[in-house]
């Protein structure tokens, strides 16, 4: 089974696999999302406090979570990539990078909508969103780095040391509300702890962060199809005019 | 159900613009995600 | 190692004498940019005071990023960079050299600078030397990220700018631990802890950013 699994690593093997998974991931995530939507604005309750702005948290908390996830999943690859010398690890980590990026300016953009009528302002500058921000910076500052440098080996091992560092990021964003006691608040969902929220408010907040999770993957396989095809484009002609026309 | 009609819907208790203004955004986001991913795929396979 | 480390570093402090124009034009570019902002926002001695941490400190990050492509990149025209790769020298002892001598012809001479022009933007004498230690902590800082990032993209096209791109996003937390310990100073608190958290960057800064540098030179020169 696990021969099997590995032989998966070739870029060739893995396209036509791919191609197979993203409609399950995609109709997965419109599923959830329409289910998560549906509780989040007609089975979840007015908040005593926040009355009906807080509704935001339905795709502010999922596309934050997946901003973190989706940067730590995008540097696993590229070091898989750079450890074991993978080609389609390296093309992994590229097609991650861009949702990864629309995730992070998702939860910046609503978080901001958020904090004007809740907080009584749009921005401010403390641990979590600068990290956040900063999170953003780092993946476009990844993309550029893979973008300029024209050969694929070492854009990819370049890359995957430039995300490793970033990776240090992570924790900070993640911690910064224990560590830091400023505006943005504190955790509500813990592994350990009973949630603070309402149970139909944690439900429909769970279920759009699986919708949002099934949807980055649907569209991160999406796009390691189109580089499968750019970079063996100059390896292998016959398969890709193979793969095209199948 | 909550809301004791669409005009309630729509108003979110006056947050309206906060609350469709991220969901529109995000809605945005990812149609044009998804739109620029299959665009990539189209050049690939054409190219 | 320590041989090697001390060749090096020898090696390019001579460098950076000789060419004294280098070092010389980075300090002139803080200098500059440093007094163009009272320039921009009328010179009100309060406003200047509270604007003082964040203008000092972008100063300070931008004048090290102009510095950052001569790190490798005469090394890498002339092929040195790729003897010192093939060599039987320990290469993060070559690199820790070269980052060194770019601290001390850049960072350290931007410390120095700091204070003076702290007094330019009214800094009372406590706050002064808050600053010259933040300052003197965070430009290593600077220039191991720099390091990395400069090893990053050797050889690159646009590599000035990316580099920046790059670069500076990391840097963020040494720009807001140092400008936080000298605005605590300033508002009677005590600037230890920003101090302490920067000195604790400056201890992970030192393996990561090496590392980085050392992996992304051998992936550009492979």
């Amino acid at each position: 089974m696990f021969s099997n699994f590995f032989s998966f690593a070739s870029p060739q093997a893995f396209y036509p696999v791919a191609g197979r998974m993203i409609p399950w991931f995609g109709w997965s995530a419109a599923l959830l999302a329409l289910a998560g939507l549906y509780i989040g604005f007609f089975v979840a309750p007015t908040d005593a406090t926040q009355g009906e702005s807080y509704r935001i948290i339905f795709i502010h908390v999922p596309a934050a979570w997946m901003s973190m996830f989706i940067y730590l999943v995008m540097a696993l690859w590229a070091g898989l990539g750079l450890v074991l010398n993978t080609r389609l690890s390296g093309m992994m980590a590229s097609a991650l990078a861009p949702t990864g990026a629309m995730f992070t300016f998702v939860a910046l953009w609503s978080g901001a909508l958020w904090g004007k009528p809740t907080w009584g302002t749009y921005w401010v500058w403390d641990a979590r969103l600068t990290s956040e921000l900063i999170l953003l910076f780092l993946y476009l500052g990844y993309m550029a780095l893979k973008e300029a440098i024209e050969d694929p080996q070492r854009a990819d091992r370049a890359g995957a040391i430039l995300a490793l560092v970033g990776v240090v990021n992570i924790p900070i964003i993640y911690f910064s509300v224990q560590w830091w006691n400023t505006l943005h608040q504190g955790a509500s969902v813990s592994l350990t702890k009973a949630p603070s929220m309402a149970m139909t408010m944690l439900a429909g907040m769970l279920v759009m962060a699986l919708a949002a999770w099934m949807y980055a993957i649907a569209v991160s396989l999406a796009r390691v199809r189109a580089i499968i095809l750019e970079r063996e484009r100059g390896r292998d002609m016959a398969w890709v005019r193979s793969m095209v026309n199948a | 159900m909550n809301w004791g009609g669409a005009a309630e819907f729509f108003a979110m208790g006056g947050h309206g613009a906060f609350v469709w203004g991220s969901y529109a955004v995000s809605a945005l986001c990812i149609a044009l995600e998804a739109w620029l991913v299959a665009r990539r795929n189209r050049r690939a396979r054409a190219a | 190692m320590t041989a090697a480390f001390a060749a090096v570093l020898r090696r390019d402090l001579l460098v950076a004498l000789r060419r004294k124009g280098d070092a010389l034009n980075v300090l002139i570019f803080f200098v500059i940019v440093a007094s163009l902002f009272p320039l921009g926002t009328g010179a009100e001695p309060g406003q200047l005071r509270t604007m003082a941490a964040g203008v000092i400190w972008v100063g300070a990050l931008l004048a090290a990023l102009l510095s950052l492509p001569r790190l490798f990149a005469a090394d890498l025209a002339d092929g040195t960079l790729e003897q010192m790769l093939v060599s039987a020298q320990p290469l993060p002892a070559v690199v820790a050299a070269k980052v060194a001598a770019h601290w001390l012809s850049t960072g350290l001479p931007l410390a120095l600078i700091a204070p003076v022009l702290g007094l330019q933007y009214g800094l009372p004498g406590d706050a002064l030397r808050v600053l010259l230690w933040a300052v003197l902590l965070g430009t290593p800082v600077l220039s191991l990220i720099g390091a990395a990032g400069a090893a990053l993209t050797l050889g690159v096209r646009g590599a000035a700018v990316l580099t920046g791109l790059l670069v500076l996003p990391l840097c963020v937390p040494a720009l807001v631990f140092g400008a936080g310990a000298l605005t605590a100073s300033l508002s009677g608190l005590a600037p230890g802890p920003h101090l302490s958290l920067l000195g604790a960057l400056l201890a992970v800064s030192l393996p990561l950013g090496l590392w980085a540098a050392c992996a992304a030179l051998r992936v550009a020169l492979d």
